[in-house]
């Protein structure tokens, strides 16, 4: 069974059609990109995925149970999480606090303090600065608490967006390489991302988006050959 | 374990334990001294010090912890105390226990919180506060003009010769005797209302705590993550729009049976511009800096009340400014100073400090 499967999913803002009817699906264990350019309706897509804009037409399954009315708040218990563009972590709590939030829907504390260490073992840097307000971190340490947070929430899906947003190229490989870690661990992930290049390197399959329809979709190894790609999105 | 550690370990409890045997003592006689050296129209102040801590504790709740702004906070001390005087005064000649007004008065003022918080779910900063200033004044409307068709709150007039609280049957109003002296009703209020804001401290370090308190926290720092992390923030808002309310139908309860007149004048947009001033003024969001703003801001203007007069006389031989106009500058004036060297508030929590600090 597939993890998601979203069949002819709309978005729209008033009269502004911000997505078109998307189609598409990730496989359990699968990291999957959905890359294109500024305002084509990538992120509008991954917030009506996780509940936060109420989806005009279409459908949204998750291990084939429909989503479609089930309201953000319930979609975490669910096993999707999300995080969100700009990070979005509670930047006047402690970074163990942050992560602590992560488990809020969650009642079986020992496990949850097992799945602590393992974040911190997945991320040292936050070890060291557990006590630390979590706003006062560089942005790179930032995205990792809002992945570790994520994780937090036990999920099966992981929807990821823009996490390169803002961050110098060092740090943007760092937090890319921390993705990898994160689905090797067995955890689906739906990548959205304007940095094509490393997107498309990283991940098996992608979709990419253009004003509000998906216009090319395959292998990420063949969409990196694809002339139309490398001309419109790596800037050959 | 070693016996240099555990003796260790007990010796700051017992410091900490001293300070709490201190601090209640002084709970316990501080009515006497302040009789003593002002008289009883500083237990009066006191009196309000406390009513004033409540609401502004509830209002901490919506404010402080939740992050929303609400500018009509006084509605609800308004339903509270003209529950009051409905139930316990010759207006409709029902006179029904304050023991069973008070727990009606908060679930009423829970109900309106909530109705408060419905519509504005989708709201946040300005746009609230608009809104709530309205629902503020929307009830005092109320009260001012429900002496029509029907009378229900008797207008502009108030209601006045509300019932006492009792305790045990005996009327507070009565004052208390002690070893011989009379003491009158401030005196016997003092300590009502020293145990209810006890209680609702307590129900604030509990709530502050808990998980309920954590999801607050989430909401106000950043919505959008606060449901990513499957927090239900529909139910959460109005929980502190209705937990906050609460506090303030209780308070406004206290105040009726106290005062023993209630009118709407006592319940203006001015009442809940003070309460959020000593909750922004104390410390947002930080328990012992919200009791503080509480205490300075119902006594700085009384202190202001009694030296501008006799100041101006000494200067100048006469009144030259209206000693009335003359204290609410001053006043203004000290919200403006603490607001450009304390901007966290006067006591703030380790938290909000340690941020201001990374930011300079």
């Amino acid at each position: 069974m597939s993890m998601l499967v979203v069949n002819d999913l709309a978005v729209s803002y008033g009269n502004i059609n911000a997505v078109q009817g998307v189609s598409f699906r990730v496989e359990p264990g699968e990291l999957v990109a959905l890359i294109g350019a500024n305002g084509a309706g990538k992120s509008s897509t991954l917030n009506c995925l996780a509940g936060l804009l109420p989806a005009k037409r279409g459908d949204v399954q998750l291990q084939g149970q429909s989503l479609n009315r089930v309201p953000a708040h319930d979609r975490v218990a669910h096993g999707m999480a999300l995080v969100p563009e700009g990070r979005g972590i509670f930047s006047r709590l402690t970074v163990l606090e942050n992560l602590q939030m992560g488990a809020y829907r969650r009642d079986d504390k020992s496990v949850v303090r097992q799945e602590l260490t393992q974040v911190f073992e997945m991320f040292p840097r936050l070890q060291e600065r557990r006590d630390q307000l979590a706003g006062t971190l560089s942005g790179g340490e930032q995205q990792m608490v809002a992945i570790g947070r994520a994780l937090m929430t036990k999920p099966q899906l992981l929807l990821l967006d823009e996490p390169s947003m803002g961050l110098a190229p060092l740090l943007v490989e760092q937090i890319f390489a921390t993705v990898a870690t994160v689905a090797k661990s067995g955890v689906a992930i739906l990548l959205v991302e304007q940095n094509a290049q490393l997107a498309l390197q990283l991940s098996q399959r992608a979709y990419v988006m253009e004003n509000g329809r998906i216009t090319l979709e395959g292998d990420s190894a063949g969409l990196l050959q694809d002339v139309r790609v490398r001309q419109a999105y790596l800037g050959e | 374990m070693s016996k240099t550690l555990s003796a260790k370990s007990h010796s700051l409890p017992a410091k900490v334990w001293a300070g709490y045997a201190l601090l209640a003592l002084a709970l316990l006689v501080a009515p006497f001294i302040v009789g003593q050296v002002g008289g009883n129209a500083w237990v009066r102040i006191l009196d309000f010090a406390l009513l004033y801590i409540m609401l502004a504790l509830g209002l901490n709740i919506v404010v402080g912890f939740a992050g929303l702004l609400d500018l009509g906070y006084i509605a609800f001390y308004a339903v509270g105390a003209y529950l009051y005087a409905l139930l316990a005064s010759a207006h409709f000649d029902y006179h029904v226990s304050a023991w069973i007004i008070l727990p009606i008065g908060a679930l009423l003022a829970c109900f309106f919180g909530a109705m408060l918080g419905a519509p504005t779910l989708k709201l946040r900063g300005d746009y609230l506060a608009v809104v709530t200033l309205g629902f503020g004044e929307i009830v005092r409307l109320f009260m001012n003009n429900l002496d029509r068709p029907f009378n229900l709150t008797n207008g502009p007039q108030g209601i006045s010769g509300i019932d006492p609280v009792s305790v045990a049957g005996y009327g507070l109003n009565k004052g208390i005797t002690l070893f011989g002296q009379h003491f009158p009703s401030s005196y016997a209020y003092y300590y009502l209302f020293l145990v209810c804001m006890l209680l609702v401290v307590f129900v604030c370090i509990r709530l502050e705590n808990s998980r309920l308190g954590r999801a607050w926290v989430a909401i106000r720092e950043d919505e959008i993550a606060a449901q990513a992390m499957g927090i239900n923030t529909r139910n959460v808002k109005l929980l502190a729009f209705a937990l906050g309310a609460s506090f303030g139908g209780v308070a406004g309860g206290l105040f009726s049976g106290f005062q023993g007149f209630v009118s709407p004048e006592s319940f203006t947009l001015m009442e809940s511009v003070m309460v959020l001033c000593m909750v922004v003024l104390g410390g947002m969001g930080h328990i012992p800096g919200v009791i503080l703003g509480a205490i300075l801001l119902t006594i700085t203007p009384e202190v202001l009340r009694e030296v501008i007069n006799p100041l101006q006389r000494s200067l100048f031989g006469r009144s030259v400014v209206d000693p009335e106009n003359l204290r609410m500058v001053l006043f203004g004036l000290a919200l403006v100073l603490v607001m450009l060297f304390r901007p966290a508030g006067l006591w703030p929590s380790q938290r909000r400090r340690e941020e201001l600090e990374d930011d300079a």
